[in-house]
């Protein structure tokens, strides 16, 4: 098991550098370099070179690209130009939102894709069957952004049954603790804090949760119908077990063995559709804030983040490994 | 002898009845099954309307879409709109716009994003793809070289969220629809490559291939006209779908400011994103591109669903 | 009184838009206690599909089953699937052809022997560990309780169907139905593995229904043997009636096209041509006309009837049965 984790970090690392130099070169292309992104469009010359002197530009390649990366290991990954505070800051009081925002779309997406995709397959071709195929294909083809404004427009602005912007109430008061709203309500003992959280967290949740339901719908329901034309299902009939023995142990283990590493591939997915879903919501999290660095091309920031979500997707995607690893002894290593 | 002849031909009518089983090609056996598939002859037909639109938009459009005729009646930053009514099927936009004319002329715009896109996508993806296969099947150490290194390329690409990195390489060329269908190919590329690898790959190890190399077919004859042409069917899948997720993305990085904040040629992501400033006031504004976005990602999709199904082997019966 | 008794079995699969096909038309045979019974022939005779009808596992739609099975006096066809989930696994049990495959893959061996012993014997934990212990070292697998804790996949294919024998055993049952039990297996192993159901057989007095193309596995194992064809029985008879006497055309031949190491030097082999794809409508004529060296115009006009043209018990369902020559009779 040990192993198996630092051969995956040992990966990361090729990965990693990879991503730094393409990193590093896009920096260098952006229009008129690092120099007018921070002093604008109408900076003079002499400001430019003061500039460039200062960051280190005019030395060669090489030593820039040394210097990036030394900055990337000591996690310095610059100063925004909106706000004036080090990226990393910002991202770290961001992130807990986006986080608990991403886990409780990702249960959503399981707690009732995996059911909907078996009873699919154990009905194939009757209309739970068509309604949750037919359901799923036009759940991918929705713009999440569109669907997000749909139910902000419908449930928050015409039936005011959920808010429709922010992680809380403005006059609530919630202390911080973990940055996870939800979390620090129950961690704090103010139980209304953390329904709060919850409420403003049901809307924005649903819209980002339809992609990974449509996907762990459909591969469920893939991989529940080959599961059940297996020998060792028909031996399991044949043994008179109970249809809850079957159902669980397996059926549904066998093939929930896909849906495992569909939900890791589905991390990058979920991030593009938070900064579309937290911009529609106003929800704090890492997502609006890319937004409004795009509009602000706030290059620090957009850097950082992509540096910081290609780590967090492949922690993600070796977590999901080592979870794999656990339920299918035929990959376990020993 | 007469008898011996009367009973082969009995024998021979009676044998009629049973069921003749042909060896039809993949292709044809593919096809039939596409044929017969409820999904692939709604998505085909929902594709032939849409490619028609954008072939005859431009003529049926009753009023000029960049004319802002109605602009007086018409204001924004007052939340006020009109809606549907006689001359203006489907209401104004912000500028005073048909509507109607807009979303007609602009199904031109949108397959093309679409198209553009994707074909970035395909062929520099199908480029890599062909190079890393090839070298993998070919093997040898510099084979395995180029194929390993294209791979990890591949996988930095894949590893960033397909939005962000089309975030980025947005940010760098600027504001334009063309910087919006790069940025939705380049995305693309690492797909397609590593489809056309995998899937040649798995031919390259196949026992036609091996009986090919036991005749003393020289090796790269067989990757170019065995391995190759029999690799290229997900790919082809894979285009179909890659058309609806282009057409999706393209919107969402319009709405995220990416894209040419209002072009003279209407295009159903710009015209969705811009409406969504007014969507509380006005929420048909956006709801009109939105389901011609809806409806032909789904026209692409089911018929590439179709077409996955037809060709799984696995499913043939 | 039969244990087993099958009256008229037959098998269509239905499917929306294609012509409804008949896997087994009228399938008659017994099974008594404590008797081991064959059913022999080619893949696609209908073999398998009798067997899993039997047990009440061929898929619920698209599949219309006729005829009676009567097990120990209720006819399994018509029973209620709550009933028939019971008797499966404790009153009739099944191995199966590929034992890989037949085994789950992510739970351990020990969890799928226990299971069955939890559903029908009500033992649990440690009892249940230990008689699944117990049931391995029955069926000869080495260092059982290590095995318990094993995936399929680190036992070798003979340990595999040992482990799937043991659970067919486990609530001894009173008939065994085996597909094709030693087909994926190593010659050796397939031996050893007859040998253990021969004496699993012996000492349990369970009956045994045989299902396999190999007619060494018949000769070696079974009481009673029915050759199929095309879903229909055409040869019924004791073990050594039909070796020395095969009567139908088609079980005729299927002796002759084994190889025999005594055999004259250069004497050819005489395969049956062509595969059971050619072949007629059983209710337009014998399904085996269109292969047959013996066939008439009597072949070709409706269903033959099951006769004993050689002996009491010997049934052929043939026109023109391969019976021993006059002259031969004569001369001898």
């Amino acid at each position: 098991m040990l192993r198996l984790v630092v051969r995956r970090l040992l990966q990361l690392i090729p990965t990693l550098l990879g991503l730094s130099v393409l990193l590093f070169l896009w920096l260098n292309r952006l229009p008129g370099g690092p120099a007018s992104a921070i002093l604008g469009e109408r900076a003079t010359e002499a400001e430019v070179a003061r500039i460039n002197r200062a960051l280190g530009l005019d030395q060669p390649v090489y030593v820039q690209y040394w210097r990036f990366l030394k900055r990337i290991f000591e996690l310095d990954l610059g100063t925004s130009t909106q706000t004036g505070q080090p990226v990393w800051d910002e991202f770290a009081t961001r992130f807990p939102a986006t986080v608990e925002l991403s886990i409780v779309a990702i249960l959503i997406a399981i707690v009732v894709g995996i059911p909907m995709g078996y009873l699919a397959a154990k009905r194939r071709g009757g209309w739970l069957d068509v309604g949750a195929v037919s359901g799923s294909l036009i759940g991918i083809c929705i713009p999440v952004f569109f669907l997000a404004l749909i139910l902000k427009g419908i449930f928050a602005v015409q039936l005011q049954m959920f808010p429709s912007y922010g992680r809380l109430d403005t006059g609530m008061d919630a202390t911080d603790i973990t940055g996870f709203a939800v979390l620090d309500g129950l961690l704090t003992g103010e139980l209304d804090a953390s329904l709060d959280a919850m409420h403003h967290l049901i809307l924005p949740a649903i819209a980002l949760s339809s992609i990974p339901l449509a996907v762990i719908v459909r591969m469920t329901r893939a991989s529940v119908l080959e599961v059940l034309g297996e020998d060792y299902v028909r031996t399991a009939e044949s043994k008179g077990l109970d249809k809850r023995v079957v159902r669980g142990r397996h059926v549904l283990r066998n093939a929930l063995l896909p849906v495992v590493t569909a939900v890791g591939l589905l991390t990058g997915s979920l991030l593009s559709g938070a900064v579309l879903t937290e911009s529609v919501f106003s929800f704090n999290g890492i997502g609006n804030f890319i937004r409004t660095s795009i509009d602000a091309r706030d290059y620090p920031v957009l850097v950082g983040f992509i540096l910081f979500i290609a780590m967090v997707y492949v922690l993600i995607n070796l977590l999901v490994d080592l979870a794999y690893s656990l339920i299918d002894p035929r990959v376990r290593v020993h | 002898m007469t008898k011996k002849a009367d009973k082969i031909d009995r024998l021979a009518e009676l044998m009629q009845t049973s069921e003749v089983t042909s060896g039809a090609s993949l292709w044809r056996e593919a096809m039939r099954r596409l044929k017969a598939s409820k999904m692939a002859i709604i998505g085909a037909v929902i594709i032939a309307l849409f490619v028609l639109l954008a072939i005859i938009g431009p003529w049926l459009a009753p009023h000029s879409p960049s004319a802002q005729t109605w602009r007086g009646e018409v204001f924004a930053n007052k939340g006020q709109f009109v809606g549907a009514r006689g001359e203006n099927w489907f209401g104004l936009d912000h500028l005073g716009r048909d509507m109607f004319s807009r979303i007609l002329v602009g199904a031109r715009q949108t397959l093309m994003v679409g198209v553009v896109s994707m074909l970035i996508g395909l062929i520099v993806g199908a480029l890599v793809g062909v190079l890393s296969g090839a070298a993998a099947t070919l093997g040898g150490r510099t084979g395995e070289r180029v194929d390993t290194v294209i791979m990890r390329f591949t996988d930095i690409m894949l590893s960033l969220p397909s939005l962000l990195l089309a975030v980025s390489i947005a940010a760098v060329m600027g504001q334009s629809l063309t910087t919006v269908m790069i940025a939705v190919g380049v995305v693309q590329i690492p797909i397609f490559a590593r489809l056309l690898r995998g899937s040649m790959l798995v031919q390259g190890s196949s026992d036609y291939v091996l009986a090919a190399k036991a005749l003393g077919i020289r090796k790269k004859r067989i990757v170019l006209t065995q391995i190759l042409p029999n690799s290229l069917s997900p790919v082809i899948v894979q285009a179909t779908l890659s058309l609806a997720t282009a057409i999706i993305e393209a919107a969402a990085l319009s709405y995220l400011g990416l894209g040419n904040p209002d072009p003279a040629i209407p295009e159903w992501g710009v015209m969705l994103a811009q409406a969504e400033r007014f969507f509380d006031n006005e929420p048909m504004m956006a709801a009109y591109p939105a389901i011609g976005i809806i409806i032909t990602a789904l026209g692409f999709t089911l018929l590439g669903e179709a077409m996955r199904e037809a060709l799984d082997p696995k499913l043939r019966g | 009184m039969a244990l087993l008794s099958v009256e008229e079995l037959s098998v269509t699969f239905t499917a929306k838009g294609r012509k409804d096909s008949t896997a087994v038309d009228g399938v008659s045979f017994d099974v008594d206690q404590g008797q081991v019974v064959g059913l022999v022939g080619e893949s696609g005779c209908g073999k398998s599909v009798t067997s899993l009808a039997l047990m009440g596992l061929l898929p619920g739609k698209g599949v219309k089953v006729g005829g009676r099975a009567e097990f120990d006096g209720k006819d399994l066809l018509s029973m209620s699937p709550r009933k028939l989930r019971d008797m499966r696994g404790s009153q009739l049990a099944m191995i199966f052809q590929d034992p890989l495959s037949s085994l789950n893959p992510v739970v351990p061996i020990g969890v799928q022997v226990t299971e069955i012993l939890e559903r029908h014997r009500g033992l649990k934990g440690e009892a249940a560990r230990k008689e699944a212990a117990n049931l391995l070292d029955r069926v000869g697998i080495p260092d059982p309780t290590r095995r318990l804790k094993e995936y399929p996949h680190q036992l070798s294919g003979g340990m595999r169907q040992r482990a799937l024998i043991a659970m067919a055993v486990a609530c001894a049952p009173r008939l065994l139905i085996a597909d094709e039990p030693t087909t994926a297996l190593d010659v050796t192993i397939q031996a050893q593995i007859l040998e253990l159901l021969k004496e699993l057989v012996d000492q349990e007095g369970t009956a045994l229904l045989m299902i396999t193309h190999d007619l060494g596995v018949v000769a070696g194992l079974c009481d009673q043997v029915n050759v199929l064809y095309a879903g229909r029985a055409v040869e019924s008879a004791g073990r050594r009636e039909l070796f020395a006497h095969p009567t139908h055309p088609y079980a005729h031949g299927l002796l002759g096209s084994i190889p025999r190491l005594d055999a004259p030097r250069g004497e050819p082999l005489s395969p049956i041509r062509g595969s059971i794809n050619d072949r007629i409508a059983w209710a337009d004529g014998c399904a085996f006309a269109p292969r047959c060296d013996y066939y008439t115009m009597e072949c070709l006009t409706g269903t033959p009837e099951l006769t004993e043209p050689r002996a009491a018990g010997h049934q052929v369902r043939c026109v023109n049965p391969v019976l021993p020559k006059p002259k031969a009779e004569v001369s001898a």
